[in-house]
């Protein structure tokens, strides 16, 4: 027998095994490094009840859908008056009750960060949008939900503030910081507003 | 310019975000390989549709140009589906 050749056999056998081995620890690593990587995704956490800076939300959040990013909003305390459709005192402590009574009761009636003036800020700054054809906050906030935008509301502020569900739209998810940041440490980008 | 397109969407009169979000959507009721015209008066469509484009893996940006339109410029696009 040739024991040489053998040997030289049992030496290629070896070496593709080192490399079978090899390839299979890095594929493994490549998996890990895939499922850390960013994804195609808008993280915007509303924690403002002015009109401009939720304007300047729905803008980014609506723009980004429409580039074809995933996008989720957390609405957090006063991002919350945001989703109200309505007022109700029942069933609240004192203090949610006079928080609700200070608080917008929609989308409609929140005021402008700057030059408010008791809401006369906010009616000029629709005028103006509406004179330069800009989409309201409303029609912004039916497009973001008509392209996908998740929208998700607090739980804990909404607690703490007394707001009950029958306060807020319909559509919404509810969570906590756990799903904000779960979807956050997947996004390229994210904003706090 | 003599580019092709398959179909044309007037944006005019919108602003940010609006022409990006029509265009959005009527990129999905054409074809792939088929491209869309999009005239605005949005100034700021011309650096939005070349950020979508760079962004988006489905759209390519096959011509831009400006032309001069009673009322100020007129902002046309030629967007690709190419996936």
């Amino acid at each position: 027998m040739d024991t040489g050749a053998e040997t030289s056999f049992a030496r290629d056998a070896e070496r593709l095994q080192a490399l079978e081995e090899k390839t299979r620890e890095l594929e493994k690593r490549l998996a890990q490094v895939e499922g850390q990587a960013p994804e195609d995704r808008v993280t915007l956490v509303i924690f403002s009840g002015d009109l401009d800076r939720v304007l300047a939300a729905f803008v980014i959040a609506t723009g980004a859908a429409a580039m074809g990013e995933q996008v989720s909003m957390f609405f957090t305390f006063w991002g919350l008056s945001v989703l109200k459709k309505g007022k109700q005192l029942s069933g609240k402590t004192l203090f949610q009750q006079m928080m609700t009574v200070m608080s917008p009761g929609s989308s409609e009636s929140l005021p402008v960060s700057k030059m408010n003036y008791f809401g006369v800020g906010a009616k000029m700054l629709r005028s103006m949008m509406k004179q330069k054809n800009v989409s309201s906050l409303e029609e912004m906030i039916a497009l973001a939900r008509e392209l996908g935008v998740r929208m998700i509301a607090c739980e804990m502020s909404r607690d703490v503030m007394g707001i009950h569900d029958s306060e807020l739209v319909g559509g919404l998810e509810c969570g906590g910081v756990a799903s904000c940041l779960a979807d956050a440490l997947k996004s390229r980008t994210s904003l706090f507003i | 310019m003599s580019q092709a397109f398959d179909k044309l969407l007037d944006a005019r009169g919108l602003n940010c975000p609006m022409p990006l979000v029509n265009a959005r959507r009527e990129i999905a009721r054409i074809e792939i390989g088929q491209v869309l015209k999009v005239v605005a008066s949005d100034r700021g469509s011309v650096a939005d549709f070349q950020g979508w484009s760079k962004v988006a893996k489905n759209v390519e940006l096959v011509g831009q140009e400006t032309e001069p339109a009673e009322g100020g410029n007129v902002y046309v696009h030629y967007v690709k589906r190419t996936a």
